[in-house]
């Protein structure tokens, strides 16, 4: 998967988790939950689903990776490069 | 008669809200009922295949949002549904509402098995591995959940919680919230029942095995209660939820008035696990009678519990037939015959469905009675065609449930 593509695929979790926000202009760098409702629950939601969909495990302490789009395609880039 | 009780010590139903197969509201729901539309349908259901079902068709999204119906169940969305529409019934003012003093009691025939059942579905595609079991899973688990999802959508800071009671569960919620408004727990209170049993093949699967699952080539036809060739239970989902408040507060509003309850008892078979007993029905019955100091030959109407099933149903008629049989006045009828068994709503839906015969004098038949079990006689079975008739001042509602639970409710015409 591209940078590009890895932020479209979270975007689509994020979508899903919280079909009521409005994602359009979700801006790249400012914390996500700042952003929108999300709350620890719906994160789990996210962490569950790379887990499902693309066999990503996600411990604990990286969870704060995933704050804004812009860190969790960072993190996420060298993990699903490959898919 | 009994001694006249102060309006503190009266309760009355003030508000409906409801889902039932054939109906989304109490004005739909009768006249359905009146006009003999049964609400069952074909369902698929995981591992069962086709079944016959009562489903619900309201529409959530007119209370929750989208992420709430993900993350709940469907009781809770039922019971939101439910009680949302009673409280706009009894036409209350959410906001002016003292919500710490608003309590919800819900009966429940069974909850969990649904969510569980889901799981096991989901982690069975990873091998059942169980780090894909959902962390939503004890939420929606939890035995309050129905009831507290109720409570996290209108706010209520009051206490909630379901009560368990097999089929008995809607009459047993309605019974709690009265006893709790004469404790002076709480001045309103949301009470009735909810089932989300539909979207378990456990239930299903489970009546089948008890040779107790209904079957017809037309699924309207399938619940037959007291009819000859009745084969078994048809699963419904439902809900249904009463706003009752203290008559001295619901006149202090003006508030409209649909009955005062006036009875009630619970008693236990302690028998067996699923069959029936007449002598403790007799005993339910007679108790909640005398509670209301009236005798048999006052009730005017007997909603049955009945649920089609070839052991049960010739009970609840011998029973019935050992209280009422010198006063032959009141006519019964049977709501499950339109819509199915649903469960933990059964006793309260049942009890709604009936209420606007106060207003129109109409007793709402059975239907899909074409032959008369000769097990089954009743004086006044008001059959496939609704009755008109000349009094309505007591209606008599009978629910019982496995594990031998029976409960009968008694309501009153309301007269200050």
């Amino acid at each position: 998967m591209t940078k590009e593509q890895i932020k479209d695929t979270i975007l689509k979790i994020i979508a899903q988790i919280i079909p009521d926000e409005d994602l359009s202009n979700l801006k790249d760098d400012i914390p996500i939950r700042e952003q929108v409702e999300l709350d620890s629950m719906d994160f789990l939601d996210i962490i569950m689903e790379l887990r499902k969909r693309y066999g990503i495990e996600v411990p604990e302490d990286d969870y704060i990776q995933l704050a804004t789009l812009d860190s969790s395609v960072a993190y996420l880039e060298p993990r699903m490069r490959e898919l | 008669m009994a001694a006249r009780k102060a309006n503190e010590a009266r309760i009355v139903i003030t508000g409906v809200g409801l889902t039932a197969p054939n109906g989304n509201n109490l004005a739909e729901f009768r006249k359905n009922l009146l006009a003999g539309k049964s609400g069952i349908q074909k369902f698929k259901i995981r591992y069962m295949g086709e079944v016959l079902a009562g489903i619900c068709h309201f529409d959530p999204l007119k209370y929750q949002k989208k992420k709430e119906l993900r993350r709940g169940t469907r009781a809770g969305s039922i019971a939101i549904y439910c009680a949302q529409e009673a409280i706009a019934d009894a036409k209350l003012d959410l906001d002016g509402l003292d919500k710490s003093r608003t309590g919800v009691y819900l009966g429940i025939t069974e909850h969990g098995t649904v969510e569980t059942e889901n799981e096991i579905y989901e982690i069975k595609q990873f091998d059942y591995n169980v780090k894909y079991w959902s962390h939503h899973h004890n939420p929606r688990v939890v035995a309050n959940n129905p009831a507290g999802e109720v409570t996290l959508n209108l706010g209520i800071t009051g206490p909630h919680y379901t009560l368990g009671a097999a089929c008995a569960g809607g009459n047993i919620g309605l019974i709690q919230g009265l006893q709790m408004l004469l404790l002076n727990e709480v001045d309103l209170a949301l009470s009735g029942g909810v089932s989300e049993s539909t979207s378990s093949f456990g239930i299903f699967a489970g009546f089948k095995s008890e040779g107790a699952l209904a079957s017809h080539p037309d699924p309207e036809k399938a619940c037959r209660p007291f009819d000859k060739d009745r084969n078994g239970v048809v699963v419904s989902e439902g809900g249904c939820i009463f706003v009752l408040e203290r008559l001295s507060d619901a006149l202090k509003r003006g508030a409209k008035i649909y009955s005062e309850i006036v009875g009630y008892a619970i008693n236990s078979d302690a028998t067996d696990f699923i069959f029936p007993s007449a002598e403790r029905q007799v005993e339910c019955m007679k108790l909640a009678l005398n509670k209301v100091g009236i005798s048999p030959g006052d009730i005017d109407i007997i909603n049955t519990h009945g649920t089609g099933t070839t052991e049960g149903d010739p009970v609840e008629c011998q029973a019935i037939r050992e209280v009422f049989g010198e006063y032959p006045h009141a006519y019964l009828n049977n709501t499950k015959s339109f819509v199915g068994h649903t469960m933990g709503a059964a006793g309260a839906l049942e009890l709604a469905g009936n209420l606007p015969s106060f207003e129109d004098y109409i007793v709402h038949p059975t239907i899909n009675l074409d032959h008369l079990d000769p097990e089954c006689p009743l004086n006044n079975l008001v059959i496939n065609e609704p009755k008109k008739i000349d009094k309505v001042d007591y209606i008599l509602n009978n629910s019982f449930g496995m594990l031998g639970i029976n409960s009968v409710v008694i309501v009153k015409r309301f007269e200050e």
